[in-house]
């Protein structure tokens, strides 16, 4: 057994917070220098030019990239050899959400009820997902989920006799109708499998696998490039204002499903992609 | 005022009248200079009620803009947070009644609703495109801010913005144009 304070947790998904919300990753400021070297449009062009920018004055003046500084969605990877000590782990992960937007300037945006919308006034509570894996280590990963984009996911159950094709046709409608509403260039997370709830789990999930990078799986990889192809011949572009950069990638996850069903959730994230992880 | 730059770039300086509005078409680059009052849900939720009741509002909408925004805090000796768009759809439920009351342009991003598209016509009005995301380089155009209603909302309240050269496009323009289309269309490709 190793023990892990859970003031060690709270630190960690402070800085998470604050970091995530000034800094973008790597991975995303290569996306707009590819994308400056394909580009057909000169507006397009004007946006991505303007977005690094926009990326390099938040690291500099440690201000958000965006203001809308998201839900807190947390993937917590905690190895069965662990025991946290200290208090209750979503009191400390939620104790160091509140910490990170208060001390960090970030926008409070979630309201206490969907019906009496209240703020509740220090971006808490998270969205925490805790998976129990082998080991003595806890993977934390935090993405800053913007609520605009949010406001674009969809959810589909196909059926079997429908298959790879009709999840690329659902995949490709929902890039359609996220358009300029969910700040394009976008990223998606594609959740296909498991149930109603796995599948748009997996979805939010798939969104933290580095951008650009190959999908594990090779079958999963083409369909990816595929479909990134084919969503950015619509033509919406940077911001919607026509262009070739409408996604910056398509990320898949699959899980095992019944033999009856063929459920198949997207997130849609902007390109303010924000999100840390660190193991402790 | 509407004045056009040698680049072809629109300087508006608010207030707006109907020839400005009229001047205004899709795809332009404007750069706003005067005030902008900030406004999102939460805060046309309560402008609603009173329009309705033909209550006074609490700021003058004739001619004015509406940024469709709710910024992040300002650190100390900062005007402001990150400021970008929100979603200008969300808001559709409201606009054609403002447009009414004499309000000249909103400022968002994303599409609007036809009601709204025909509210612009009818009224003389149009929407802008701020660039959505990029609230940090934004809140470098802001030179004064201040809570002027509903500040029990935090960053939904009503704020009174007065900004010098704000980038925006013009999406919806009065005479029906539409840059989400046209952009669009310009650029799709076969095998989409």
């Amino acid at each position: 057994m190793r023990d892990i304070h859970v003031s060690a947790i709270s630190d960690a998904v402070k800085k998470l917070c604050m970091e995530a919300n000034w800094e973008l990753e790597s991975d995303m400021l290569r996306a707009f220098d590819r994308a400056l070297t394909t580009e057909r449009s000169p507006a397009g062009k004007h946006v991505l030019q303007i977005l690094k920018e926009n990326a390099q004055l938040a690291k500099t003046k440690r201000i958000p990239y965006c203001q809308d500084t998201g839900f807190v969605v947390c993937f917590v990877e905690l190895g069965q050899d662990v025991h946290v000590t200290g208090g209750p782990l979503y009191e400390a992960i939620n104790q160091g959400v509140s910490q990170g937007y208060k001390e960090g300037y970030l926008r409070a945006s979630i309201v206490r009820s969907p019906f009496d919308r209240v703020n509740t006034g220090d971006n808490t509570p998270a969205v925490i997902h805790l998976d129990v894996v082998p080991g003595a280590a806890m993977k934390i990963m935090v993405m800053a989920k913007g609520g605009g984009c949010e406001n674009r996911s969809k959810y589909k159950m196909l059926t079997p006799a429908e298959g790879v094709q009709g999840v690329k046709e659902w995949v490709i409608e929902c890039v359609r109708t996220a358009g300029p509403d969910a700040c394009p260039p976008l990223i998606l997370g594609v959740g296909v499998g498991g149930t109603f709830e796995k599948s748009a789990i997996l979805s939010k999930k798939a969104l933290f696998r580095e951008l650009g990078s190959p999908n594990p799986d090779p079958t999963l990889d083409a369909l990816e490039k595929e479909l990134l192809d084919k969503a950015n011949r619509l033509g919406i572009g940077p911001q919607g204002y026509g262009g070739d950069t409408t996604a910056f990638g398509i990320h898949i996850l699959t899980y095992p499903c019944h033999i009856t069903s063929l459920p198949v959730a997207v997130t849609i994230e902007c390109h303010a992609h924000r999100h840390k992880e660190v193991t402790l | 005022m509407v004045t056009t730059a040698p680049d072809g770039t629109k300087d508006i300086t608010t207030p707006l009248t109907d020839a400005d509005v009229e001047s205004l078409r899709a795809g332009d680059r404007v750069r706003i200079t005067g005030v902008m009052y900030t406004a999102r849900d939460a805060a046309h939720g309560r402008l609603f009620p009173l329009i309705e009741k033909r209550e006074r509002l609490p700021i003058d909408v004739y001619g004015a803009i509406i940024y469709y925004t709710g910024p992040s805090p300002a650190r100390p000796g900062d005007v402001i947070g990150s400021v970008g768009p929100t979603t200008g759809s969300r808001m559709d439920k409201f606009t054609p009644a403002l447009l009414k009351l004499g309000l000249k342009a909103t400022v968002g991003k994303g599409h609007r609703g036809q009601a709204v598209k025909d509210a612009l016509r009818q009224y003389k009005g149009v929407y802008m495109g701020a660039i959505g995301g990029a609230g940090a380089v934004l809140s470098e155009f802001v030179k004064k801010a201040e809570v002027v209603a509903y500040e029990d909302l935090g960053t939904e309240a009503i704020r009174r913005l007065e900004v010098d050269r704000f980038p925006a496009i013009v999406i919806n323009d009065c005479h029906g144009g539409d840059l989400y289309q046209d952009g669009m269309k310009a650029y799709a490709r076969e095998g989409a």
